[in-house]
């Protein structure tokens, strides 16, 4: 069987750009290096009966125009997700809760920060929309752009022009800010500044007092679920399920899955991509090749140096991709409790992180390989929409924690111990006993993440999303319009624009590029 | 399920400390060649120039007898402060092939090759001498420093990267003598053909002499570690009276070079890295180095914008070689179509002693010097004892070189 396009990955990107461009009436096949679908958005059995996403655990940025692209609710995605609230809680202090799409509502807030925060807030959405705005846009590239390509981002200019003097200076004043000194303008309650803080640089080598920290926040509030944005689901079934749907839509469109595939190189002959050979020394010919892997593995491994300019080799070097995010999934066998959390409540996304001091200074170690022992985390109970993610009684604690540095002094092997006890001793403070209830424990740190889901560095945005890596400048500059210096070949997932987080607008940008470019 | 991509896989080719040696190897003080003190006690009039970072003579006290040394007798030139890097291991072929425009893969070891490089762009980021020593050693010459953007090019390749500049010393003799006067000095060189090189005893080792220069006479280049430079240059200089040798400046070599239609990095061209403007970039097709470019090779550094410029003609320049009316050198002169609309400038301008012609290398924005060659004019500013003298004078694109000698290419060469 022959083929037009192939696609490398089956990440949710991997699969929207092959779904998209099924339905344009290629034969496309799908490569995937694992036994299943998802890349980091996956459902595994972690612990005996014990199931749990596997990176990615809160579905918050599912861009529409991939539902609607592949007609996701059709192909299983839920259609009636409840919005989770986002829970701060801390020792010794009363739990504050922001419900609807990122605190539409909050509960315990006193009236004075109340007050404020609906105003920071209703700016910060506003702003966030501006830059949502970019998500679906195919980065402008300088020399060679056309009018109907630049004129997204001068509308968008537009609407921060027309929205008055006060707000265009607002959020020139704002978007390269630290995310510490914006909250600090406006609330004095640490549990929400802990939050904003948290929130804000998960994911990223940034503290809350970091310049441009602020892109964070503004980059989760540009995403929606559940019909809200800036709101969020812990999806039935794990993220395997939301993946499901992908590979679904996919399917239906006739796209050919191959799992346990390894591309191990794209062969390039006089300048274009003519297929891929897989370990064991398989050849698949195509006509287009789709990589929605990280860049650095798609043009330093699979390309190679050789068939490139030496200048774009320097530069994806450049790409900072320690991951710093590590994943620990608990397996409980007894519901947890949180001192003044309500059941209905127990959907939540929790993040601990008491104050803006303590997500830097949890930050603080992390730029010398180094973790502290108080480090600021969220987490999710999966089993709390679906009780079938753990066996009868049991429960599934979802966590990931920030500031876990790739490349840790003294080796993971003694840093996993020390995560763990951190973790779970912070954890039983919040829940006296929760230690005992553990009968399953599963620790994936950034090198684990690399190993297991082939992603150097273990960055689940491959590669750091912060202000030099972004629209244009994603993954380096020359090559954020997903076309690589090679005819046929194209590139895609979370190393492209817009980034990171299950949303699909890199694979569905990247296949309107393919599309466009076979005209 | 193996795996193959670790981050440490790809950062792993230079050491961070090496790296960021490399980048501040510029900065280095004005030194001294190994020939420096020779060199000081012929000078007649303190006439230093830096090249590179080195003392170098622009002339020592008689540019007319310099000159025509190169073109009647020998002249006898340091190169040392050419920058030279040492490339070598079991990539180093294709390696070099990725760097380099021409395809290295047809030089044999004991040739020399004249080469140049681009950045991504297409942009040449220098022109050299590529020394093929041995199947796996080669020597690359140029104007500017690169060390940099050769180690970035290294990623993926075993090669070793060494800098020479300050360690290989080197001398040019060129001129119709030169080879006789060489074999007088125990150095037999008549079966090196043009671009050939080859290794000679020397009393405490040996010197590499290659039949390179930059004259377009005959000619050749010396080169010794530096412990060795004043064994070679007190060699030669015994043959000095003789032979009627002289060291010489730079100025007159530049007047050889403009004659042979060479042209001079940062003189003639921008190099792409140094070059402040977006816009002063130049790719191989528009300073006259588009017949380097091997297509038929595997892929190097700027291939394809090279290819793109060309399918999608977006060439904005030119360079060419004029004839000038007069005997006023045209220097820096503005070039004019039908004496109005500007199109281009001189790089270099020099009244040919040799071809007794008035001569020049121009730059012109496309189309003209390529199908619009007739009525170009050079607006010339002749500064006489205090007042310029304007001259527009008639300039016709005329091939390079401007001066061919047979005894350039002679082998063995004939004896004077």
């Amino acid at each position: 069987m022959s083929f037009d396009t192939i696609i490398i990955g089956a990440g949710h990107n991997g699969m929207t750009a092959a779904a998209v461009l099924a339905k344009s009436g290629r034969k496309v096949l799908v490569l995937e290096a694992g036994e299943t679908v998802g890349g980091m958005a996956q459902t595994a059995e972690f612990a005996s009966g014990f199931r749990a996403s596997s990176v990615a655990h809160v579905l918050n940025r599912l861009d529409p125009a991939v539902i609607r692209a592949l007609d996701l609710y059709r192909h299983g995605l839920a259609t009636k997700a409840d919005t989770a609230p986002t829970i701060a809680i801390s020792q010794g202090q009363d739990p504050l809760i922001l419900n609807g799409a990122y605190g539409e509502q909050t509960l315990g807030l006193d009236a004075a920060n109340s007050a404020r925060w609906q105003v920071l807030r209703q700016r910060l959405m506003f702003q966030s929309s501006l830059l949502k705005s970019f998500v679906n846009q195919v980065p402008i590239q300088p020399g060679a752009a056309r009018f109907t390509q630049k004129w997204p981002a001068i509308k968008t200019a537009l609407r921060l022009k027309l929205a008055g003097k006060d707000e265009m200076r607002q959020f020139m004043r704002m978007i390269l800010m630290a995310v510490a000194d914006v909250a600090d303008e406006d609330i004095t309650d640490d549990r929400l500044l802990g939050l904003l803080a948290f929130d804000a640089t998960l994911g990223v080598h940034l503290g809350p007092r970091s310049p441009t920290s602020m892109l964070g926040l503004y980059y989760r509030l540009a995403g929606q679920a559940a019909g809200a944005r800036g709101g969020q689901v812990i999806p039935v079934g794990g993220m395997g399920a939301v993946m499901q749907a992908f590979q679904s839509a996919a399917k239906a469109a006739g796209v050919v899955f191959r799992t346990g595939a390894k591309v191990t190189k794209i062969t390039v002959e006089n300048g274009r991509a003519t297929g891929v050979v897989l370990t064991g020394g398989e050849a698949i010919a195509a006509r287009e090749v789709v990589s929605a892997i990280h860049p650095a593995t798609t043009f330093l491994d699979l390309v190679g140096p050789r068939e490139l300019d030496a200048g774009l080799v320097r530069d994806i070097r450049t790409i900072r991709t320690k991951g710093n995010v590590s994943r620990i999934n608990l397996a409980l066998n007894v519901q947890p409790e949180f001192s003044g959390v309500a059941a209905h409540h127990m959907n939540a996304r929790f993040v601990v992180a008491p104050s803006t001091d303590h997500v830097e200074r949890a930050f603080n170690p992390s730029k010398y390989d180094e973790m502290s022992g108080a480090p600021c985390f969220e987490f999710t109970l999966p089993t709390a929409p679906d009780s079938a993610m753990a066996p009868d009684g049991g429960a599934t604690l979802s966590i990931a924690v920030s500031n876990t540095p790739y490349g840790l002094k003294g080796g993971w092997k003694r840093g996993e111990k020390q995560l763990e006890r951190s973790v779970l001793s912070q954890l039983e403070k919040l829940s006296p006993g929760i230690g005992k209830s553990v009968v399953g424990t599963e620790i994936l740190t950034p090198p684990d993440i690399e190993t297991r889901y082939n992603v150097p560095g273990g960055h689940w945005h491959h590669g750091e999303f912060q202000v030099d890596r972004l629209y244009g400048l994603r993954p380096i500059f020359g090559i954020a319009h997903y076309q690589a210096p090679i005819d046929g070949l194209f590139i895609t997932g979370a190393g492209t624009h817009p980034g990171g987080g299950v949303s699909g607008s890199a694979g569905l940008n990247a296949a309107r590029v393919v599309m466009e470019a076979d005209k | 399920m193996t795996v193959t991509t670790k981050f440490s896989d790809f950062d792993n080719t230079i050491p961070r400390d090496q790296r960021k040696a490399a980048q501040g190897h510029h900065a280095e003080i004005l030194r001294q060649t190994p020939f420096y003190a020779k060199m000081a006690a012929l000078m007649n009039g303190g006439h230093w120039y830096d090249w590179g970072g080195y003392h170098a003579p622009d002339n020592f006290g008689d540019l007319e007898l310099e000159y025509f040394a190169i073109r009647s007798t020998a002249a006898l030139f340091d190169v040392s402060p050419m920058v030279k890097y040492r490339i070598t291991g079991r990539d180093s072929e294709a390696y070099l092939n990725r760097l380099t425009l021409r395809d290295v893969r047809k030089q044999r070891p004991g040739r020399v090759v004249y080469t140049a490089w681009c950045n991504d762009q297409g942009h040449v980021l220098d022109d050299g001498t590529l020394f093929r020593l041995g199947a796996n050693d080669f020597r690359l010459c140029c104007q500017e420093r690169h060390l940099a953007w050769l180690q970035d090019s290294a990623v993926g390749f075993k090669v070793s990267i060494v800098k020479e500049t300050d360690t290989v010393a080197g001398l040019a003799l060129q001129g119709p003598v030169s080879a006789a006067l060489l074999k007088d000095a125990g150095l037999d060189v008549d079966a090196l053909r043009p671009f050939d090189l080859a290794e000679f005893a020397l009393k405490g080792g040996a010197v590499t002499i290659s039949r390179t220069g930059f004259t377009g006479d005959l000619g050749y280049e010396l080169w010794v570690p530096r412990d060795l430079a004043n064994t070679l240059w007190d060699l030669l200089w015994q043959q000095a009276e003789s032979h009627r040798m002289r060291a010489i400046g730079y100025a007159a070599l530049n007047q050889a070079r403009v004659e042979a239609g060479f042209i001079t990095a940062n003189a003639d061209f921008v190099t792409a890295d140094l070059a402040l403007r977006e816009d002063r970039t130049r790719q191989p097709d528009e300073i006259g180095l588009g017949w380097m470019v091997a297509s038929d090779k595997p892929y190097f550094t700027g291939k394809r914008a090279i290819e793109t410029a060309r399918t999608k003609g977006t060439l904005g320049h030119v360079l060419v070689g004029l004839e000038v009316d007069g005997n006023e050198p045209a220097e820096g002169a503005i070039v004019y179509h039908r004496q109005k609309r500007e199109v281009g400038i001189v790089s270099a301008g020099v009244w040919s002693p040799t071809a007794k012609r008035n001569i020049a290398i121009a730059s012109l924005v496309r189309p003209f010097g390529t199908t619009e060659t007739d009525d170009l004019w050079v607006e010339i500013y002749a500064l006489r004892e205090g007042l310029y003298h304007k001259m527009m004078k008639r300039a016709r694109v005329v091939e390079r070189p401007f001066v061919r000698l047979a005894r350039r290419t002679q082998t063995p060469p004939a004896r004077n």
